[in-house]
């Protein structure tokens, strides 16, 4: 019997298509009601963390450098109050094999996929994810295919994104592009259904478990070589598997720093709009996923996230393109490193937040990814420019996403915003009253607590104010 | 005329206008849902001709053939002169001047 694969026939079986592609059985975590056992579902369906650095560890994934950008640190402390300016960190993850720590995330899902026995792994992507379970499929011998948005109606290509593309085929991966959409979700089950494949999903326990080790490296790195943990870290946020994992992993080390998470701000611009697609300058670690994501991060296409950033996050700040653009390129020019834009957005976040700090302080950015054609500042404003923004040296705190670039006439202009992080809380609240329909129950409300990383008091009152 | 198991690049259109997800902004639902996809022609073809590939993973696609040996066009892109003056501020500030 051939099966209906029109949009809604496909759409029905997802549930069906799903389980069957990612092998966990989310009911069992469920309590019928808004409430889900989280950590029993990152427990039963993860590794632990001697096993993920074993799996990873076999396949040159993680043990990446600490690096102390000192002066990169000086131009913070010239900008910063006398006695200002702590000591900025740089995880370089991009010396992971596919050049981010995605790597980590792949590394586990697909030897998780080998062990099922499945002979394919399938990913819906568009950012370095791809290439990491590309390059980890290829390191297993399982097929790899990657599903891409990459081109707006007229098929002009993202810069970055078609970079992306030629990774991934280097690495041996099918790639199927398509245009500006959320149906790319439609493709992607069909071609799971097509070819019984494992779903390398971001979001599953063994993915985000997968960043743990990065949590914990950093905690260990600096123990031994400082002497303490860093006192800050930060973290691009998009989907929110940086921070969870990054946050869990310190946890298990005993670190007690302060986790903060960075995104590049692009209010205004629709995630799915075909005119605005190539009028953005960046393809991940932005607030058109990090907003929506934290504040309800099962959105994704798995039933539960284990990407849960909310619980882990004590501050969210959002930064301008120029802001990120300009630290990338002092990267280059003070540190003598070139790194991808993307992954710098933690960065240009720290380089303010160190400003706030004691000098005998440290800040820690958790990543950092590849750079090369497409995928680079230069190749990013051209871009930019062509499609009709406009670049110039001001104040980013004027920046309309959009409309333009506004690169700092000077590095103390690099001010990122507080993101009303109170208000996320309330958000995620109210979604879960609205999306479950029940009264919350007493588990509820400590479910939710945790899931805010706020109080069973601050849950209470703001039900009250619904 | 194209060969057989010649790589290839196909262009296909997956969703028509009508048949877009109701989420989707406007301008997103004035346009098809397009796919793109490369494998080896499995049999011989011309350029708009509509054919069957196989692609790596040993899959079978159908769609408009329009390229032969696809290539990568993707670049540096255009000299951005702002990245010069950013340079120097960050040299002066940090050791002082003219180094
Ligand atoms: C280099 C880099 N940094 C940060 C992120 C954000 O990670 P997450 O989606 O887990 O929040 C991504 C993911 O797209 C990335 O590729």
């Amino acid at each position: 019997m051939t099966k209906a694969n029109d949009y809604n026939s496909v759409m029905a079986r997802k549930a069906e298509i799903m389980l069957k592609s990612v092998g966990i059985d989310y009911s069992k975590f469920e309590s019928g009601s808004i409430a889900f056992d989280y950590e029993k579902m990152m427990r039963e369906t993860g590794y632990t963390l001697e096993e993920m650095q074993e799996i990873q560890y076999s396949v040159g994934v993680g043990n990446t450098p600490v690096l102390e950008l000192r002066n990169l640190t000086e131009l913070a402390r010239k900008c910063a109050p006398v006695g200002k300016g702590a000591r900025i960190f740089m995880k370089d993850e991009a010396s992971n094999p596919s050049g981010s720590f995605k790597a980590r995330r792949a590394a586990n899902s697909v030897y998780h996929a080998k062990r099922l026995g499945f002979k394919g792994v399938v990913t819906a992507t568009s950012g370095n994810y791809g290439a990491a379970v590309a390059s980890q499929a290829a390191i297993a011998g399982l097929k790899c295919i990657v599903v891409q948005e990459c081109y707006d109606s007229k098929g002009v290509g993202q810069p970055e994104i078609v970079e992306k593309a030629r990774k991934c085929e280097a690495l041996g991966a099918e790639v199927v592009q398509l245009s500006v959409g959320p149906e790319l979700f439609y493709k992607f089950l069909l071609l799971l259904e097509e070819t019984g494949y494992f779903n390398a999903s971001l979001y599953t326990p063994f993915g985000i478990a997968g960043v743990e080790t990065l949590g914990y490296e950093i905690s260990m790195q600096f123990r031994e070589k400082y002497g303490k943990d860093p006192d800050v870290v930060v973290c691009t946020n998009a989907g929110g598997g940086n921070m969870t994992g990054t946050a869990r992993g310190l946890i298990k080390a005993g670190a007690t720093s302060k986790l903060i998470a960075a995104s590049v701000n692009l209010a205004g611009l629709h995630m799915a709009s075909d005119g605005q697609f190539n009028k953005k300058s960046f393809t991940t670690g932005h607030t058109g996923f990090g907003m929506p994501f934290a504040s309800w991060p099962d959105r994704s296409d798995v039933p539960r996230s284990a990407a849960r950033p909310l619980r882990y996050m004590e501050r969210y700040v959002t930064v301008a393109q120029g802001e990120v653009f300009y630290i990338t390129e002092a990267l280059a020019r003070l540190e003598g490193l070139e790194k991808g834009p993307a992954g710098n957005t933690a960065l240009a976040a720290a380089f303010y937040l160190a400003q706030e700090m004691d000098q005998d302080q440290t800040i820690i950015v958790s990543e950092t990814e590849y750079t090369g054609a497409g995928k680079h500042i230069q190749p990013q404003l051209s871009f930019a420019r062509d499609n009709g923004i406009e670049i110039f040296f001001g104040d980013p705190a004027e920046e309309v996403p959009g409309k333009n670039i506004i690169l700092p006439s000077h590095p103390s202009l690099i001010k990122p915003r507080d993101v009303d992080i109170v208000h996320m809380r309330r958000s995620l609240i109210k979604t879960a009253v609205n999306t479950y329909k029940v009264e919350p129950t007493e588990e509820d409300i400590a479910f939710l607590a945790e899931e805010t990383n706020s109080s069973v008091e601050f849950v209470k009152e703001t039900l009250k104010s619904l | 005329m194209i060969k057989k198991g010649e790589w290839v690049r196909i262009h296909k259109t997956i969703l028509e206008p009508s048949e877009r997800a109701p989420q989707v902004p406007e301008d997103t639902k004035q346009v098809p849902l397009e796919m793109w996809d490369k494998g080896f022609l499995e049999a011989d073809a011309e350029l708009g001709d509509e054919v069957t590939i196989e692609t790596v993973t040993g899959r079978k696609e159908t769609g408009t053939l329009i390229e032969v040996n696809p290539y990568y066009e993707h670049d540096f892109g255009k000299f951005v002169p702002e990245l010069l003056v950013i340079d120097k501020q960050v040299r002066e500030i940090v050791f002082g001047g003219e180094k």
